[in-house]
């Protein structure tokens, strides 16, 4: 305790703050997202770290070993590996130096946490460097003051500074005079060239306790006197609850407990299993409350709505009608997807103890924040009394952004006045909701003197259209008439963001449909793409976020890299590119048939434009996933309602892509040096696209429909053309 | 309730619950090894892989009462430290995205490995093929056994 000094100095410029440890070392405490609250002071304690004011620290032990506690959620796209990288890089320690820790070091200080989402790398970039760019030159000006000379003298590298004689500190031995001193601004970054961790492979900080068993997801997650809870929701989408019955589940070995929450029921037990148990056990009567809606009404519902005219406008370029009118031909197609539960391998589950005092909430969220508050507003708690620990969560692809699984655990805890964790069986966590919406798409073009002269597409979708800038991605600003029309269908089932939300499948549309062009142009598909990129090239329309030079580069790298156009005897190839959440990406897929006559995805060839690339080995693992993800969904995965039930609840019925089925991923990069974006979701909508124009080229079929499995070798349901 | 003797990474360990109290929640719940996970309850997923007698068997779908006497191994206990050549592959290959269905992975493999010591590369997508990795980390995970294999010969 012989230090108690913290500094007050603070860097808007930066959001850094440091202090001296009375533990020893030096911590840094800044935000990535946003500027801190100016009068927040330091703790000098690190068990007091406080998540609320600064979202990420940096600590600097006397023997120069560092520690990165990172906030953001890790639900297996790698961040809490390659942010904690770009820090190390521009701090310039060894990365065997690095520890990483989630910010779980403490229990009763955990506070909220601001959620990166798949743009922590994009919007972490400048934060993360300037970070540790800042504490390397404050080591550097402790150790040019104990010196005695001036710092602009001294040179630090791999954790050692070294001045013009050719004296050595270690950062260790000048972190408590470093972390007095005011924190610089205008620090340089390095150069790219001179990067020895960032472009370096760095296998995932949680490997070990991955590949041992350790507890470290939020179903391995107990807490002293806590319950099991396993609830009974409405069997179908639109009941209500009227009655239950609870005799037979408390005479369950092990149940303890039923409590009654609006229209659901949790069974308490002291295990896992006797809730399971306890929960099939109650019987219950259940009314009406609305429709109870199946996938045929569904179907027909989204078929009137684009046979129909009444649409919100996205953009609208020029004038379809009259290209339409003028035009030599008119092609339409219409693309039709299924709802899609996430099936994140970890079931949904979270940990309540909700007390007079205080509500400690600890699982698998990627909205902790927004979460945290939601909670304190249906307790009518302050938001202050919660606190919020994260767990490494066994995946998310946008279900755990949706904190309702949270809710349900504040909520039964409340009730029952004791810690409980909630734990979803596979069956509840397919049939509990919040899906990918079942879409239609409908897409028209125009084909005048052989060229593209208009180009229409009009989205029929269940409760929610697409969003944001998707109206304006390609080929919006390479059509001279374009537009974008959306309408939806306001159904009970919940609908909400599933990876690569809306270009999961708009992408497979737009881009068999791009292969259709091509062939009725008699074009190549690839120049038809890069053709119509020039048009987009030198835009000032702002809504266009991507590039056409960028889109441009991937797609000759692609067909480069699959020797497109050339493929061997018997290998059949198909084309995709697209442009999501600020990356650009294109997919060569190869097709062989097998001695039965059907088509065997044998291998993916992706180019990707992600700027720098951060981790290497991450960085492809993204795009494999991403890639066979998007292949197993458009290949293999249904999900449909009737009388409101889902049809199918566990994987006996519902199809996951499995080893024996995935082709082989290779994966190349663009080098630009361009600031890096993210990767966990991009590399997914291209892959269906890819896969449907190589199953045309091997066997003469166009797929419209997914999943594909369905439809294969069968004639489409619509009459195309 | 009915007590069982269960042999567990080669200790004795007795456990008081239900007959039909499936070896998954035993390990997880009653015993505190949580690196086998759940995953269907149904056999479907591979997520709950353990070796009972050597045997890749789903513990969702093994009753404690059918485990009694017999030898069982889990994830925790298929190596002292974390050196066994699948998890050593696991970490050279840089398996995992978010690592949940690894262990049962691993404990697949593990068995397979022991019966086939060395396979080719349609026997490993074959004898992995009952194993679910919703991250689709399969290209890694073929590659990691297949090193795995290579390295123990």
């Amino acid at each position: 305790m012989e230090t108690q000094n913290t500094t007050f100095t603070f860097s808007r410029r930066n959001f850094l703050r440091t202090t001296a440890l009375a533990s020893g070392g030096m911590l840094i405490g800044f935000n990535l997202f946003t500027a801190c609250k100016s009068e927040v002071e330091m703790p000098i304690d690190i068990a007091n770290l406080n998540f609320n004011d600064f979202n990420a620290f940096i600590k600097i032990a006397d023997n120069g070993m560092v520690t990165i506690f990172s906030p953001n959620p890790e639900i297996g796209q790698g961040v809490k590996t390659s942010m904690p990288m770009i820090i190390a890089e521009e701090l310039d320690v060894p990365w065997k130096h690095v520890h990483v820790a989630q910010g779980i070091l403490d229990n009763k200080n955990y506070q909220r946490q601001v959620a990166g989402g798949s743009q922590s790398i994009r919007f972490g970039w400048d934060a993360l460097r300037q970070t540790g760019a800042t504490a390397r030159q404050m080591l550097v000006n402790a150790a040019a003051a104990r010196w005695g000379v001036d710092a602009s003298t001294c040179n630090a590298s791999e954790g050692v500074i070294t001045n013009a004689n050719g004296e050595t500190l270690g950062y260790g031995d000048v972190v408590k005079e470093a972390a007095v001193l005011e924190v610089p601004e205008n620090v340089a970054l390095k150069d790219p060239k001179d990067y020895k961790i960032i472009g370096t492979d760095a296998v995932n900080v949680d490997i070990d306790q991955i590949v041992t068993g350790k507890p470290l997801f939020g179903l391995d997650y107990k807490a002293e006197g806590m319950k099991y809870a396993v609830v009974m929701r409405p069997p179908a989408f639109g009941k209500k609850l009227v009655s239950y019955d609870d005799s037979a589940a408390k005479a369950v070995n092990g149940v303890e407990e039923v409590v009654r929450f609006g229209d659901k029921v949790a069974v308490l037990a002291s295990n896992t299993w006797a809730a399971i148990k306890g929960k099939n056990a109650l019987t219950a009567e259940w009314e009406d409350d609305s429709e109870m809606e199946s996938t045929e009404d569904h179907d027909r519902i989204l078929v009137d709505i684009l046979d129909g005219n009444k649409f919100d406008e996205r953009r609208n370029d020029g004038n379809v009608d009259v290209a339409f009118a003028n035009a030599d031909k008119v092609i339409e197609r219409t693309y039709d997807s299924p709802f899609l539960p996430h099936n994140c391998m970890e079931p949904m589950n979270f940990y309540a103890d909700v007390k007079p005092d205080k509500i400690h909430l600890v699982g698998p969220i990627q909205t902790p924040s927004g979460t945290a508050r939601r909670v304190a507003e249906m307790l009518e708690r302050d938001e202050e009394e919660v606190y919020l620990e994260m767990t490494r969560m066994g995946g998310g692809f946008g279900r755990r952004l949706y904190g309702d699984f949270v809710m349900e655990a504040a909520e039964i805890s409340k009730l029952a006045k004791k810690p409980v964790k909630v734990v979803y069986t596979r069956e509840d966590d397919m049939a509990a909701g919040i899906y990918r919406p079942a879409i239609k798409y409908r897409i028209a073009a125009s084909i005048k003197d052989g060229k593209i002269t208009g180009y229409h597409l009009k989205e029929a979708a269940i409760n929610r259209n697409m969003y944001g800038l998707i109206p304006h991605f390609f080929p919006a600003g390479c059509i001279e008439n374009y537009r974008v029309d959306t309408a939806n269908y306001q159904s009970n089932i919940t609908v909400g963001a599933w990876r690569a939300p809306y270009t999961n499948f708009l992408a497979f549309a737009e881009q068999s449909f791009f292969d259709e062009l091509a062939a009725e142009l008699g074009q190549d598909p690839v120049q038809l793409r890069i053709d119509l990129l020039q048009n987009v090239k030198g835009s000032t329309d702002e809504r266009i976020e991507y590039s056409g030079e960028r889109m441009e580069a991937v797609i000759k790298l692609a067909a480069e890299k699959s020797n497109w156009g050339n493929a061997p005897d018997g290998v059949h190839q198909g084309f995709a590119a697209y442009y999501s959440h600020n990356t650009h990406v294109a997919e060569v897929a190869e097709v062989e048939m097998d001695s039965y006559g059907s088509p065997v995805i044998k291998k993916v060839i992706v180019a990707v434009d992600c700027g720098i690339v951060v981790n290497p080995t991450g960085a492809k693992n993204q795009i494999e996933g991403g890639v066979l993800d998007g292949i197993g969904h458009a290949m293999y995965s249904d999900f449909g309602f009737a009388n409101g039930s889902p049809t199918t609840t566990n994987f006996d019925k519902y199809r996951l892509i499995r080893m024996t089925e995935t082709p082989q991923v290779e994966t190349y990069f663009v080098e630009n040096g361009l600031s890096p974006t993210g990767l966990g979701e991009p590399g997914l909508p291209p892959a269906g696209g890819a896969v449907a124009n190589a199953i045309k080229a091997a066997t003469g079929q166009r797929l419209t429909q997914q999943p594909f499995v369905k439809y294969l070798g069968k004639e489409n349901k619509e009459v195309q053309g | 309730m009915p007590s069982f003797s269960l042999k567990i990474n080669g200790k004795n360990m007795t456990v008081n619950t239900d007959a039909d109290t499936p070896l998954l929640w035993v390990l997880r719940d009653e015993l505190n090894m949580v690196g086998t996970k759940y995953g269907c309850g149904i056999g479907q997923c591979g997520a709950c892989t353990v070796h009972v007698d050597g045997s890749a068997t789903r513990s969702c779908l093994v009753q404690v009462s059918a485990a009694d006497g017999m030898e069982i191994t889990t994830i925790e206990g298929l190596s002292e430290d974390g050196s066994h050549p699948l998890q050593e592959a696991w970490k050279e290959v840089d398996v995992p995205q978010c690592g949940y269905c690894q262990s049962g992975q691993i404990m697949t493999a593990a068995s397979f490995l022991k019966e086939n010591p060395n396979p080719s590369q349609s026997e490993i997508r074959q004898a992995m093929n009952g194993n679910i990795c919703r991250c689709a980390s399969y290209n890694r995970i073929e590659k990691a056994v297949a090193i795995a294999a290579q390295k123990s010969n």
